[in-house]
């Protein structure tokens, strides 16, 4: 039986989800609208009575203080229009399950019989004069997204208030028909690629057919017989190559064969990026350590580890989730930072998640020209991916402790939606050390958490194209951070208990991937996939063993732990489901029941994948240096600068995560003595009763890509290590991550641009190289996500070439940490570092439409010596305050130390160190990498200018309490003179929404 | 019993203030501190008539999918303990009938809210007759906000206490009572123990952000009649020490931080009446 409960405000209750759904309605899509109430909607299905239903009504489902209740009888009354929003069949519908779990706890006792299912919808009742039209708009362009859910709307005229809506139960119908089908490869190129194609398994021609070559060969026909199969590969194999070998699991741009050609045709070869540049820099840094080497774990888990003291360690990862994210902002962004989640947890024997950090880039909010096909509104995209990343943060208590909020045009076709997050796991588990994985033969292979369904199928092979018409549906999820918490609530306890042995995430590939990177430790395994927990019937093998349903560990458990396991899963609600065992025998085998599936040399599966073959050629840009006049105003340019999107204040953001969760913040994301300064880093004191601390710190520079990668990545190194040690890390203890975006580099037809794409990865790999060694930061994991392009008919965006540094490192004491606010009157400003003629691509060039050439470049080797000196006079106690110059200038980064700060600045653009064609607005708004303001009390001045000697180290200004920002120009004259509020309100206006 | 101070912080189902708030406890001088995740509880390894003290921390419980803190009460209300069959919530009235402190923090507080624990005006134990809703905001926010605590009031967690200055971080924090009457009657009993105030602490505010989601009459906290069952829905929990101050790099404030006091207040209470 399907019943309806419907559960609304009672009228004297204020419901601000409609209020703020009418706001939204107005002043995203300009269509006029009164009012608008919700209803919520609860569809049950099973066999319960009437009293029963009205019972869940009244107790879980509604409130007594401030809701009224329905069971089988419409709610609505009053309204023009009626819009109701459901899930499409097989979406996760988190709230139906906890519905669902409430109902059967409710009636436990007399065992509700039969299948229970709860499905929830929203009604939507607007007061508004409007056409059907403008209704249907408010459906598909702001409450539903067709992809995932759907709609129905009833006039007033149409609406029975006896029957309301017509209940819809959106159940998955699925047969149970498993089949492993065969699929012949003896075919010609044109039909093995259209085999690829038609599979969505993103596999090129040259890869079909090292397929194609090892099936024909006879040992392996030989032992494919001994097991049941045939000469022709299975459904279940092809798909399990295809996810291991895609770009997202294997990175074959990063690891192909490069012939790069510079301007001057000078060649190099290059055999993998990631291992020339990548790898080796990590390396070398690390040899210079010697035995003080703190990195523990780099490059061969699911995250990087270093240590943090002697009795723990430091894990940290960060992903990107960006081609969800563009269909479905909301669910993309939840799946994305819960997914990274499992990255830190699933490394090593497990770690606890003590901090999220979570970096966007998204085009204006404010678009306003006609959207290209199946492109989502920036603003619908912020505002989705902005609550999809508070869900899944807060809901799993991690606090989100970091990030920025990058604006470009370009990134309308594809939204990056980077979510890192780090963990802390005891240096030592069950008396070894925790951060290396062991697996011996013999061990269950063991999956927990949540059940498998058609979520996310070819995840990790759409990833790896650009997004087209024809992407998949399937391909986007929504993330269950509470059923995700339960079992990482139990699988802490589990590690403790020494229960298992290893542990991994199902991410990318499903079960593909995670059994078949964790059997290449012990050398092989065996599973059988009807053992899998299924959401719903109708799944074909290859797709249980390919879905990339959230929520999910695997886990090696030594076979005189699986009883113990078990019971303390079935304890703490998480489901616990042994597939088969890890083996020696060097097989990926899969079976479905007793019929192998797939039998797969693990050494072809891992490293069978042919090599790319590409070629870079590099042309530098040859822009002219914009003639642009000085302004004649350069308060009114302060304030316009101020209140540019890559600048202004990100607080209506920040507020909305819980960046104080697990009770050891340190340095929050907003500082200063209103609580709402930017701060350059976070820090953290994630053991409670100990004054160590962690810092995190992001650099990201795209717009300097269209001039020259290499700078671009040598700037986002800088700012992020910048960042770090402006709040006090020590430069000594200091790891980074990479995380590239990048457009598709590989030529064809769809990129003929592809070889000077390519050339721009190279350019950024090679400064990585360079700066990550001049710093002595290794980076100790990555990622990267290589088709950030969007194709349809003739249109194409492709997203600027963008790096994401991530820093982690330490600070002995968090009780020296410092903040970016001016603290006191009187107290010295001063800059740290030169300042260049180096527009190029800054933010006060785009301010007037153009772009130039002069990039700022880093000169590490100063830099270095400045930031270990700064991290001195911080361990004196010696700083007031110290913020990061970026985006912007020295003059953004003053007014943003004096409003934080609640205090005025008097400063002499004439004593800034520079070198350049001596202009204000050039000196005043120049991006140079590299310095540092600093505010420092008289008191302690000659001390800190004693650790300055021989550095660059100039007295700018000084603090007052005049509350005006006032700036004299390279002739004396006055040339700003603002009041500190005004200010802060041209910085905080553009995004507080 | 031996003479000891013991604390129990119950967590699972996606509580997650847990260590922190166990943190607090032992930083209080609390003898025992036992994180318990609700599963032993359920399966009759861990009991609370054990303890003095019981802590619900903040959290989201099972996703606060049905409105804050329902299904988690739900559970509270029909899950049973294996073994004797009784269900979970017999524990608790029991142990409020030994006159024992219980503190909830945001879930927590909103948890005992929706149980009926508090504000339990007659009383009457296991009615809701207040509820804890959608911030007039509508939004989820992390801020820090000003109380003050009335010294009227029986509350036995805020004795001796003025002002208080703790973070909020919640969506669903504002207070709305089923009637006047109700309101009244709270007032009357002193049981609106903390209210929303201006930066000075002179006096309750109905402004947007100082009072953070539009709670009716600022309030914050909420005991009960015996005042020793308290919730509030700003984290004493997260201010333990200075270093927890969003502005402790420019302000000279003492080591220990102000939610600390909420916990030497409880456990000092059970060291001399309890024990």
């Amino acid at each position: 039986m399907i019943h309806r409960i419907e559960v609304g405000f009672k009228q004297s209750v204020r419901d601000v989800l409609g209020e703020r759904t009418c706001k939204r309605i107005v002043a995203n899509l300009g269509i006029d609208v009164r009012e608008v109430r919700t209803i919520e909607v609860f569809t049950v299905e099973g066999s319960f009575s009437r009293e029963e239903l009205e019972v869940a009504a009244a107790g879980p489902f509604s409130d007594p203080v401030i809701q009224v209740y329905s069971v089988d009888r419409p709610l609505a009354r009053n309204f023009d229009w009626l819009i109701e929003v459901g899930f499409r069949p097989g979406v996760t519908d988190n709230v139906g399950k906890t519905a669902r779990e409430a109902l059967e706890l409710l009636y436990a006792e007399r065992g509700a019989g039969g299948r229970v299912a709860v499905y929830t919808s929203r009604q939507y009742l607007i007061m508004a004069d409007i056409d059907r039209k403008n209704v249907d708009a408010i459906a598909s362009k702001l409450l539903a997204n067709d992809l995932i859910e759907r709609y129905a709307i009833m006039g007033k005229d149409e609406w029975d208030a006896e029957r309301g809506m017509p209940p819809f139960v959106p159940r998955v119908t699925g047969e149970d028909r498993p089949v492993v089908q065969e699929i012949d490869l003896a075919v010609a190129d044109e039909e093995l690629l259209l085999i690829s194609e038609k599979g969505v398994l993103a596999l090129n021609l040259d890869e079909m057919k090292a397929i194609q070559a090892h099936f024909q060969d006879g040992n392996v026909l030989d032992q494919r017989r001994s097991v049941g199969l045939g000469a022709k590969i299975t459904d279940v194999e092809l798909e399990s190559l295809a996810q291991t070998w895609s770009e997202h699991c294997k990175h074959k741009i990063f690891n192909a064969f490069i012939e790069y050609c510079d301007e001057e045709g000078n060649g190099i070869v290059i055999d993998s990026l990631f291992t020339s540049y990548i790898k080796e820099s990590t390396r070398i840094v690390r040899e210079s350590r010697g035995d003080k080497d703190w990195c523990r774990s780099v490059f061969v888990d699911n995250a990087g580890v270093i240590k943090f003291n002697d009795d723990y360690n430091l894990i940290f990862k960060v992903e990107t989730h960006n081609s969800p994210s563009a269909l479905d902002p909301y669910g993309g962004a939840l799946t994305g930072i819960v997914g990274v989640n499992r990255d830190p947890f699933g490394t090593g024997t497990g770690a606890k998640l003590i901090f999220n950090t979570d970096v966007f880039c998204f085009a204006s909010p404010f678009f306003d020209k006609p959207l290209p096909k199946r492109i989502l509104h920036p603003r619908r995209i912020y505002d989705g991916v902005r609550e999809g990343v508070e869900h899944g943060g807060n809901k799993s208590g991690i606090p989100t402790v970091n990030g920025c909020i990058v604006f470009d045009e370009r990134y309308l076709g594809k939204p990056l939606v980077y979510c890192g997050t780090g963990g802390m796991a005891p240096a030592r588990s069950m008396g070894k050390p925790s951060h290396r994985k062991e697996i011996r033969p013999g061990d269950a292979v063991v999956m927990t958490g949540g059940r498998i369904g058609k979520d996310g199928i070819h995840g990790a092979t759409f990833s790896s194209e650009e997004l087209h018409e024809g992407s998949p549906v399937t391909a986007v999820q929504i993330g269950d951070p509470i059923t995700q918490k339960k079992m990482t609530d139990f699988l802490l306890r589990a590690r403790d208990l020494g229960l298992y042995r290893a542990i991994t995430d199902n991410g990318a590939g499903g079960l593909s991937s995670s059994v078949g990177e964790m059997a290449s430790l012990c050398g092989g395994c065996e599973i059988d996939l009807q053992k899998a927990p299924l959401k719903y019937a109708g799944l074909q093998p290859w797709e249980i063993l390919v879905s990339e349903a959230q929520e999910r560990m695997t886990l090696a458990v030594p076979p005189e732990n699986i009883e113990e396991f078990k019971l303390l899963a079935e304890k703490m609600a998480v489901e616990a489901t042994v597939l088969g065992t890890f083996t020696d025998t060097g097989k990926f085998h899969i079976r479905y029941g007793e019929q192998t599936a797939a039998y797969l040399d693990m050494d072809f599966l891992h490293n069978g994948v042919p090599q790319l073959r590409l070629t870079a050629r590099w042309l530098p840009t040859c822009r002219e240096t914009p003639r642009i006049a000085e302004p004649a105003d350069y308060g009114k340019a302060l304030h316009e600068i101020l209140g540019r999107l890559n600048i202004c204040s990100k607080e209506s953001v920040v507020r909305q995560y819980d960046h104080e969760v697990q009770g050891g913040s340190v340095v929050k994301p907003l500082v200063g003595s209103m609580n709402d300064g930017p701060s350059d880093a976070a820090v953290v004191r994630p053991i409670l009763d100990s004054f160590e601390g962690v810092v995190v710190a992001n650099g990201i520079c795209p717009r300097y890509s269209d001039i020259d990668t290499y700078h671009m990545a040598a700037c986002a190194i800088d700012e992020a290590i910048r960042n770090a040690v402006a709040v006090g890390a020590s430069l000594d203890h200091l790891a980074g991550l990479d995380n590239f975006c990048w457009c598709d580099p590989v030529e064809s037809k769809k990129t003929p641009d592809g070889a000077y794409k390519l050339a721009q990865l190279v350019r950024a790999n090679k400064a990585l190289y360079d700066y990550t060694i001049a710093y002595g930061v290794p980076c100790i994991s990555g990622k990267d996500s290589m088709k950030n392009d969007y194709i349809i008919g003739d249109t194409k965006i492709s997203i600027p070439p963008t790096l994401l540094f991530s820093a982690i490192g330490r600070i002995a004491d968090v009780r020296k940490a410092v903040t970016m606010d001016a603290k006191r009157p009187g107290d010295i400003v001063y800059i740290l570092g030169e300042t260049y003629e180096e527009l190029g691509a800054s933010e006060w060039y785009a301010h007037h439409g153009f772009i130039g050439h002069s990039v700022p470049r880093v000169n590490a080797g100063r830099a270095k010596k400045r930031y270990q000196a700064i991290g001195r006079a911080i361990d004196q106690g010696l700083v007031a305050s110290c913020h990061d110059c970026s985006d912007g200038g020295l003059g953004i980064a003053i007014a943003e130390t004096a409003f934080a700060g609640g205090l005025g600045i008097d400063m002499d653009l004439a004593k800034v160190p520079y070198e350049g064609q001596r202009r204000n607005d050039y000196m005043f708004f120049s991006e140079s990498q590299s310095r540092l303001i600093v505010t420092v009390h008289r008191d302690l001045q000659e001390s800190f200018e004693k650790i300055f000697e021989g550095q660059c180290c100039a007295e700018i200004g000084i603090v007052n309490d005049t509350g005006i920002f006032s700036v004299r120009g390279i002739e004396g004259q006055l040339i700003i003179s603002e009041p500190l509020e005004g200010l802060k309100a041209s910085w905080q206006r553009p995004l507080n929404f | 019993m031996a003479k000891e101070v013991r604390s129990i912080v119950i967590t699972g189902n996606g509580t997650n203030c847990e260590m922190e708030m166990a943190h607090a406890c032992r930083l209080a001088g609390s003898d025992v501190v036992d994180i318990v995740h609700i599963s032993d509880i359920l399966w009759g390894e861990k009991r609370l008539e054990d303890y003095h003290f019981l802590n619900l921390p903040g959290g989201f419980l099972d996703g606060d999918d049905l409105g804050s803190a329902k299904a988690g009460a739900n559970r509270f209300l029909h899950a049973r303990i294996r073994g004797t069959g009784r269900p979970l919530f017999e524990q608790v009235i029991h142990f409020v009938e030994q006159g024992k402190l219980i503190l909830g923090v945001c879930n927590g507080f909103q948890l005992m809210v929706k149980l009926g624990l508090l504000p339990a005006v007659d009383g009457d134990y296991g009615r809701q007759t207040l509820t804890l809703t959608f911030n007039d905001s509508g939004r989820f926010e992390d801020r820090w906000v000003h109380m003050i605590a009335d010294p009227e009031s029986p509350c036995v967690f805020t004795r001796g206490l003025g002002g208080l200055y703790l973070p909020v971080r919640h969506g669903e924090g504002k207070v709305v009572a089923a009637h006047e009457g109700l309101l009244k009657r709270l007032h009357e009993g002193r049981q609106a123990v903390l209210r929303y105030s201006t930066p000075d602490y002179s006096s309750p505010t109905m402004d947007y952000p100082l009072n953070p989601n539009g709670s009716v009459d600022a309030i914050a906290g909420i005991c009960d009649r015996t005042g020793r069952l308290f919730g509030l829905m700003p984290h004493p929990e997260a201010y333990l020490h200075a270093t927890n101050h969003p502005r402790w790099t420019r302000e000279n404030l003492p080591e220990e931080g102000m939610g600390l006091s909420l916990f030497r207040n409880a456990v000092e209470f059970i060291r001399n009446e309890l024990l």
